[in-house]
Formats: structure tokens, sequence, C-alpha cells
């Protein structure tokens, strides 16, 4: 990262679902942070802490219960139909399910061109064929492929053509949401491994969702941690394996194992107590306070902000005061 | 390295493409292989279908008859059935078999068509209500039950009785009268289908909404719709047959199998058989399609489409 100019920051973020008229669930609960020019950003937790919801509120597909999403500083919920729709061109998704996130009644090509067509990149049925032969070419699939349905396809090649699709519009900020985590662990290194190679060469700005702790630290650059729908922890990537300062990362880092069984027997865990409280109903104060280990008094009243502990290393902790 | 790792991609490549040839034969499950696959299941949607394909057949084929369906004879009249006239003659002495098959040509085709305009009205208004939401979905699904809440026959009937009733006429008012059940049963399946991750996907790249409705919504329920569809068929050429045999449906001397019932009426003590040939037709038709209708239904419904 030589220059940092932001070009996607989100500030006070809130999406919140209505359950019934009494029950909200609040899926994200005012999270801000900000995407540097052509860095990668991940942003790891575990299942239901709202990294998914986040992740599709930043692209627009989900509306902002409140607080805003600023794109090269235009606010994404503000905009008119035709800056939507030219944002839709910069800013691409690849989704977590490579099983329903492909129409089974279209076949690949026309699965990758439609894109192109409704933004008006291609002009000819020639130019599309071939913009879609070599979009398939990039995402190592082959020519032959563009002809066929979905439904012949596994799940690591479906992700392919995800993949593909959300390239097709040539963006420059993609979110990929948990690409990986339907497929088996031996192609999801195959997919991590074309993604780099991609973000390489188009320069592509991206956020990596995931809860697979040791792939985000191969792929990004900064960390994001998130915890019941707040942003626990953010830093470098390896600042953060190195010095986790919040006592979640530091649990959630002790977990990862070690591929060597001598290490993995010395090594010390730090098992946590409870579950994770409900969204709909979370704790007062800190989200985190009814299983932290260090839990004060102050915790279980005052929310942590997300603060600035040293240079470049952001942590929501009262620990830290 | 990220180079090394694409070679090896290509070759497992090669080897997913050998398994999965030999498992898509068992689940390719495409739509028309769904239907074919019921029908040789389901050994009584089977002699539906055939059926189904008998009397379509026959009706097409009906000015091969030998006999002109209005020619009168009336030395010959209220004949039994007989090697010549094999449904027998009726109150005119005009073939009765031949004017079977010409009045299913109508019926067929005034169910056929009814239920192809009420389909449509019904896709359109339910994708779109569905698809919207809000206050458009508001309006125009009260306005579906307003239309539900009508007693439609009474209201065909008076309509039927104010303009001269024609073919067409009557696939209109009919068609303009079915939709409201394949209009729910579209918005529901909309519903679901525009949280789909693929319809999200689309609408993320830019695509306008009614090309989403038409190119990923639609053809993603196309099995509900032909099971709604069906049993439109069937309700229609029921309703047909009512108002025909009414006296507010096709006019003579043009039969359906309704105005035929209606003929056999008099004479219902002396020549039953006038009476149970047409039925017989409209039975079978009707019981037909909605054997075919629910069979579809239990094939296509369960989502095992991927």
């Amino acid at each position: 990262m030589s220059e940092k100019t932001p070009i996607m920051e989100v500030q006070n973020l809130k999406k919140y679902f209505r359950i019934d008229s009494k029950h909200t669930l609040k899926a994200v609960d005012d999270v801000s942070f900000q995407i540097y020019e052509g860095e990668t950003l991940g942003i790891v937790g575990e299942s239901g802490c709202g990294k998914t919801t986040c992740g599709r509120t930043c692209v627009g597909i989900y509306q902002a219960t409140e607080g805003k999403v600023l794109f090269r500083g235009k606010d994404i919920g503000k905009m008119n139909a035709a800056e939507r729709k030219e944002y839709t061109r910069h800013v691409q998704m690849v989704f977590q399910d490579p099983y329903s996130s492909l129409d089974p009644r279209k076949t690949v090509h026309e699965i990758i061109a439609e894109g192109m067509r409704a933004h008006g990149l291609v002009h000819s049925k020639a130019e599309e064929i071939e913009e879609v032969q070599k979009l398939l070419q990039q995402v190592g699939l082959n020519a032959e492929h563009a002809s066929r349905y979905v439904h012949e396809f596994s799940g690591g090649q479906r992700q392919r053509i995800g993949i593909a699709r959300a390239l097709s519009v040539n963006p420059e900020f993609i979110v990929c949401d948990e690409p990986i985590s339907a497929l088996d662990v031996s192609v999801q290194a195959r997919i991590v491994n074309l993604l780099i190679k991609l973000q390489k060469e188009r320069e592509l700005t991206s956020v990596f969702i995931t809860h697979d702790l040791s792939m985000v630290k191969y792929i990004s650059d900064r960390i994001g941690v998130m915890y019941l729908g707040k942003m626990a922890e953010l830093c470098e990537a390896e600042r953060l394996y190195e010095n986790p300062l919040h006592p979640y990362t530091k649990a959630l880092l002790s977990a990862i194992p070690i591929p060597d069984p001598k290490v993995e027997k010395e090594r010390k865990r730090i098992h946590l107590g409870g579950e994770v409280p409900s969204p709909v109903n979370p704790p007062q104060g800190c989200r985190f306070c009814g299983r932290c280990p260090y839990a004060k008094d102050v915790c279980k009243t005052v929310s942590p902000e997300l603060r600035e502990i040293e240079p470049e290393h952001f942590v929501a902790c009262h620990l830290y005061e | 390295m990220a180079d090394n790792t694409y070679t090896i991609n290509q070759n497992s490549f090669q080897r997913t493409k050998a398994v999965e040839k030999q498992v898509s034969a068992d689940y390719e499950r495409g739509l028309l292989k769904n239907i074919l696959r019921t029908l040789t299941e389901n050994k009584l949607a089977m002699f539906c279908a055939v059926m189904l394909f008998l009397i379509v057949l026959v009706s097409l084929l009906a000015p091969l008859s030998p006999h002109d369906p209005d020619a009168q004879d009336f030395l010959n009249k209220l004949q039994p059935p007989s090697a010549e006239h094999w449904f027998g003659t009726d109150e005119l002495g005009r073939d009765y078999f031949t004017r079977a098959l010409y009045g299913g040509r109508i019926s067929l085709s005034v169910g056929f068509l009814s239920m192809l305009l009420s389909t449509v009205i019904g896709t359109l208004i339910g994708t779109t209500s569905g698809y919207m939401g809000g206050k458009v979905d508001m309006f125009l699904m009260r306005f579906t039950d307003i239309f539900m809440s009508v007693p439609s026959f009474l209201l065909m009937v008076v309509i039927n009785s104010l303009f001269p009733p024609k073919v067409y006429s009557m696939v209109i008012i009919l068609g303009l009268f079915e939709w409201c059940q394949i209009a729910r049963i579209t918005r529901a399946e909309t519903l679901s289908l525009k949280e789909r991750d693929f319809v999200l996907a689309s609408k993320h790249l830019g695509v306008s909404n009614i090309q989403i409705m038409f190119q990923h919504i639609i053809p993603n329920m196309s099995s509900s719709i032909i099971v709604a569809g069906s049993l439109a068929v069937a309700r229609a050429i029921l309703t047909e047959s009512a108002l025909s045999f009414m006296g507010l449906g096709v006019q003579l001397p043009k039969a359906s199998w309704g105005t035929m019932l209606q003929g056999a009426q008099v004479y219902i003590m002396d020549m039953p058989s006038l009476a149970v040939f047409p039925g017989l037709f409209i039975v079978m038709t009707v019981f037909s399609f909605n054997i075919l209708g629910d069979a579809l239904r239990n094939a296509l419904e369960p989502r095992t489409l991927k």
C-alpha cells in the first residue's frame, strides 16, 4: 500500500431486519471502516455476526437502516437510478453459494454476458462472444463451457462462473462474500489463488468476507474482526496475528489449529464460555462482555467505541482505555 | 505460484468432467425430461396423456370424416349407433360422431385459447405484483381479490347475453375470468424467487426490472405455470360447456360439446346416447387434464431441479 486514498468509506452503518412488530434483528450495528484503493480488506467473524449483511449493504443489495456508505465520496444510499446503475459497473459481488447464485435456466454465456449487455459494454454478438471467452479463460474454464447450463458444473467451477460474472463489467471493487465456504478444501485454495491472480492483473480493490482465519491471512492486507454486528478489531493482517488486542480476537486466533501435532499439543487455547447472544436481543454495553474473561463493570453498561490504540490498529475494548 | 496451481487445476477439471458425465445422466432433470419421467412412472397420467392426445388428434382430423356435420337427413333422424353412423344421428339426422368431433374442435380450442389468455394475464399480474411489492402489490392483489369474489359465472352469463356469442368472444370472456388463481400462484413464486441470489446478482449487474422478470423469474416458475395452465384448460372447457348448455355459448349450427348436450336434453328419455357421447368427451377431457395437472404438480413442484 503506497498510497492511501479511501475508495469506500463506511460510516456508522446499521442494518436492522424487522422480524415482527416487536423484534428487530440488528445484523450490523454501527460499523465504520474505510477501504483503501488497491487493498484487500478481510472481514472475519463467526456465523451470524453480520459479515454478509455488511458486505451486501456496502454493495447496495441491502439498504442501510442508518449510516452511510460512501463510494469515492458519494453516498450510495442517495444515488438516483442512473448513478446507481453506474455504481454497479464499478462495484461487483461474488456470492457465497455457487448453487443459488446462478440462474439454472441460463447458459454460462448468458449469465456472463448479461451484465455486459445491461451496461452496453459490447456492441455486437461477435464481440460479446469474444469477451465471454476471454473471461472464461481468465477464470480457468474452457471455451466450450459457455454453452452449458450451470447444473453441469461442480461447485468450484460454478464459483469460477460467479467470479467471471462479477468481472464481466470490469469493476474496480469487488466484494467476495464467503466465496470459498461452500467449497471443498482442495478447491478453496484454487479459487483463492485465482482471486489473488485476478486481483493483481486487474488492480482490484476487494473485500473478502470469510470465517476461515487461515485463508484470510493469506489474501488480505488488513483484517476486520466482527462480533455480533460490531467491528471488534481492525488492523493490518500480519499485526493482527502477531499482536491481537481484543479478547475475542485472541480467543479466535487461538482456535486456529496448527498443522504440527507436537506444537498443537502444547498450544494454549482460550476457551470461551457460553453462546453468542442473539442479535435480536444483544447485551447492553459491550457485545462480548458475557463471554469475555476480562470483563469489567463498565463493559456491561457502555458499548466500547472502535478506537485507534496503536497506529493503524483499531480496537473496540474498554481494556485499552 | 499462481501459475502452478493453475495447471493442477486444468488436470482436475478433466477428472471431474468424466465423473460428472456419469452423474449428470441421472440428475439432469430438465422440464421436458421431468414430464416424460412422470408419465412413465404414473400409469394413470400416461393413460390420460394418451387419451388427450387421441381426442385432440381425432378432433383435428375431423374433416376426414365422410359426413358433413351440418348436412341434415330427416329420414335417418335419431338413429341408434350403427356401422355407418358410429354415434347414431341427432334430431335433424346429422351424423353425431362427426358433430362430436367438430364440437371437440370448438370446445378444445376455446379451452386452450382461453387458458393461454388467462395464463398470460395471470402471470403478468402475479409477477408484477410479487416483484414490485409495496403499493403495486397491494393494489393488484386487492384487484384480484375483488375479481375472485365476483360470481364469475353469473357475470359471464350476463356478458354473453349482451353480446352475440362467438368463439373468440367466448375465449376472451373465459380468459378474463380465469386468471386470478394463476396470478396468485405466480405471485407467491415470485416472492420467493426474487430473494434468490441469482436474481440479486442480476439486479446488481444493472439489469432492468422488466428483463429480470422475463428472463429470470418467469422461466424459473415455468413448471408451476404449466401445472396451473393444464388445470385451467379443464376449468375453461367445463365453463364453456355449461354456458353452451344454457344456450349462451357457440350458436347453432356450430356444435360444441355443451350445445350438443343441450340438444340432447329433449330426447334424454328416448335417446340417452345423444347425451352420453358428448358428456363422455367432456368428462374424459376434463378428467385427463385434471389428472395430468396433479401428476405434473407432484413431479415438478418439489424443487428437485437445480
